[in-house]
């Protein structure tokens, strides 16, 4: 409730300086009457204010000159076949994602996904190794069900035992990394022990597009409906945005923490089994690192360290830069040590805007109030 | 409240307690072949020698191999191996077990090393307490060691893979290679020793276009291998010295339906490689044989325990089936080459993708 406030407070703002700008700022230029100097005169007063409002188009703006200038450097980038690969490739970030915005909302942070994909793609690889007709299906839901076990633990250690999430997730990381290999016994699952059907769910299409890029359109059309048009998804945000008025206007907060690593854990099951029939290759350390990646695709996309606050439409545009990072700095032949530090960069200066845009909005609703 | 706080308290700590124990369970499971062995030789009159090999870590189906090998060879000799593995692969946790080693007195340490030169001060110890040590695969410095048991000459390996890509590619196209990281030792004097090969003048035709890094990573090797393709449409081969980039490279080009447009070869995993060696995406590919590294090995430090060799150049010995061996210098120390690697292609890729 607190955030349908704060996410509508920019609206109101813009319009408002507007209006003051416009009646300011008339006497300058002449010809009033055409009303020309208010729309000139706005974007100046409250230039903080409309980025807020469209932050997300600036990301969005940013991502479209890099694409315009890697393909000035390798005219084969912008091409049918290498944006299907940027998608299906950015399509396990992405899912992970969602369910690392809706931790980060409630001021956690999820360390362990990484180990928590690696340990439900090796059991799904063993699994079918062992059942070769299974049904796919039948894979992908014990994955998501182990993700959901996992996410449930680490969920009551965070919401009943009040560990810090931080050192919860990383404990847990550990020992989720260490059952995935005693599960596997340090071996590895290869290619040829997965059946077809099994590697078919990373390769298939629907209507031309891969099944992972399918997957996480969903995974976003279900996700951005329950955050924006659910009781409980709204209360995601309460939680994240002030845990005390939460807990006093009646919201259990407990549960809600406990829910939101429980997704979190289901989205990672489900992106391990299909990682592994991505790379139909099951190893121990599988994605070892990753949260890190997912993590810079929340800052990327705007979602708050310090929580209360984070959209859909930031973390795919933040996944889709990560994404095309990814794919063109190889294809514009940056030298290895550079890539690195080009991402590093990048990720360091979305941070800065949004620092820079959230204390303008601050400074405009402090503006307002005293008006 | 309190109550509950206590409680919570007390879950933390038995849940601490029980991953302890994990951690534990796993340490034995690794020197389990070694512990109940070594334990029983203590006890009785120690008629047989004790041969111990640390390998990097535990749960690399590789090492284990390496160890099986070494084992092999020790035990065709009669006497007893002690198989040990950090659960990280840290030259600290090796230290710690060289020092077990010493206190346990045995007589020969083989060691795969976690970093060229922090193992020096444990393992000159150990030789100044009349253990022979020998290291294998991943070298320590040439004063921390006896001798080397090299797994393949590097010169045979890098020029071995441009033999095999320009045969595959009928000796004239673009080729690129996709390695690990940039700073990987092994695949760096490999692509020098590549790149020595195609000096040659029959290779006048073959282009190397780039060296790609794929950092181990599968995603990272994946994209690097996509990129390869687009920026270079006219690429007719790949060679990937590395495990986790030539899989990666056979599953892009098998997606791609670009089997027998471009050819893959390099360095590989049999059971990772099986299934794109069977589809042809790779005609064939490389690697040593790791126990054959560890028989040898195991055979080495036979050799040194019982004096036939003290690790000088031009010393020869016998290791078991794989006939005599020389020591040859390698730079300031001496070593032992297992041969040219071994390649796997179609005829044979079926009996060892289930060993490796």
């Amino acid at each position: 409730m607190s955030m349908n406030n704060k996410g509508g407070s920019p609206a109101p703002t813009a319009t408002n300086a507007a209006a003051t700008a416009g009646a300011s700022g008339a006497p300058g230029p002449a010809g009033r009457p055409t009303a020309t100097p208010a729309p000139a005169a706005a974007p100046k007063a409250s230039l903080s204010a409309n980025i807020a409002k469209f932050r997300e188009l600036g990301l969005l703006a940013f991502i479209v000159i890099l694409a315009i200038g890697v393909q000035l450097r390798n005219p084969s980038f912008l091409t049918w076949e290498n944006l299907n690969d940027i998608a299906t490739n950015t399509a396990i970030l992405s899912i992970l994602a969602v369910g690392m915005m809706l931790v980060i909302i409630t001021r956690g942070i999820d360390l362990s996904i990484g180990a928590t994909l690696a340990l439900a793609g090796m059991s799904a690889a063993l699994t079918v190794k062992e059942y070769p007709g299974l049904s796919p299906l039948v894979a992908v839901l014990l994955g998501v069900g182990i993700g959901i076990v996992c996410g449930a633990v680490l969920g009551f250690l965070v919401a009943k035992i009040n560990i810090l999430p931080i050192i919860a997730t990383l404990g847990m990381m550990n020992v989720f990394r260490g059952l995935t290999y005693e599960l596997s016994g340090g071996k590895w699952v290869s290619a040829h022990q997965m059946p077809d059907s099994f590697k078919a769910i990373a390769t298939g299409k629907v209507l031309g597009l891969n099944n992972l890029i399918v997957i996480a359109v969903v995974i976003y059309i279900v996700a951005y409906y329950f955050v924006n048009h659910t009781r409980t998804g709204r209360q995601i945000y309460a939680v994240g945005s002030n845990p005390d008025s939460a807990e006093v206007s009646g919201i259990k907060s407990g549960r809600i923490l406990w829910l939101v690593y429980t997704i979190m854990g289901g989205l990672a099951g489900l992106a391990g089994v299909l990682w592994v029939a991505k790379f139909a290759s099951a190893q121990g350390d599988t994605a070892s690192g990753y949260e890190l990646s997912v993590i810079a695709a929340c800052v990327l996309g705007g979602v708050s360290i310090a929580g209360g606050s984070g959209k859909i439409s930031g973390i795919i545009l933040g996944s889709v830069l990560l994404g095309i990072l990814n794919n063109a700095l190889p294809m514009i032949n940056v030298s290895p040590f550079w890539q690195n530090f080009i991402q590093g960069m990048i990720i360091l200066i979305a941070v800065l805007i949004n620092a820079v845009v959230k204390r303008g909005i601050d400074r405009n609703n402090l503006m307002r109030r005293r008006i | 409240m309190k109550k509950f706080m206590a409680l919570g308290m007390t879950a933390v700590l038995s849940m601490s307690l029980l991953a302890g124990c994990g951690g534990n369970n796993n340490n034995e499971a690794s020197g389990s072949d070694a512990k109940p062995s070594s334990s029983a030789a203590s006890g009785s009159t120690g008629a047989k020698q004790k041969f111990a090999i640390i390998f990097k870590n535990t749960g690399n189906p590789y090492g284990e191999k390496e160890m099986e090998g070494f084992k092999k060879a020790i035990e065709e000799s009669g006497d007893e191996a002690i198989l040990k593995a950090p659960d990280q692969p840290t030259a600290e946790a090796q230290i710690q077990m060289i020092e077990e080693l010493i206190s346990q007195k045995v007589d020969s340490i083989a060691v795969v090393g976690n970093d060229p030169d922090a193992l020096q001060p444990a393992l000159k110890k150990a030789m100044n307490a009349g253990i022979k040590v020998l290291s294998l695969d991943s070298a320590v410095n040439a004063d921390s060691r006896m001798v080397h048991i090299n797994q393949a000459d590097p010169e045979r390996i890098g020029r071995t893979l441009i033999q095999g890509v320009s045969e595959m590619i009928g000796g004239e196209g673009e080729i690129a290679i996709l390695s690990a990281t940039s700073q990987a030792t092994n695949q760096n004097t490999w692509i020098e020793w590549m790149k020595k090969e195609l000096e040659d003048s029959k290779y006048a035709n073959v282009k190397l276009v780039k060296v790609a890094y794929g950092d181990d990573l599968r995603d990272k090797s994946v994209s690097e291998t996509e990129a390869l393709l687009k920026s270079y449409p006219n690429l007719k081969g790949i060679i990937a010295p590395t495990t986790v980039g030539i899989a990666a490279a056979g599953k892009v080009l098998t997606d791609k339906g670009l089997k027998g447009k471009v050819m893959l070869t390099g360095l590989g995993l049999p059971s990772e490689m099986a299934e794109y060696i069977e589809s042809g995406v790779s005609p064939w590919m490389y690697l040593w044989n790791p126990i054959d590294v560890g028989y040898l090995a195991g055979y080495a430090a036979e050799a040194l325990v019982d004096g036939t060799i003290t690790g000088a150049i031009g010393e020869k010995f016998t290791a078991g089936t794989l006939g005599e061996k020389e020591i040859i210098a390698d730079g300031d120390g001496t070593q032992v080459m297992l041969g040219d690697p071994f390649k796997f292609d179609s005829s044979n890729i079926a009996e060892w993708k289930s060993v490796y």
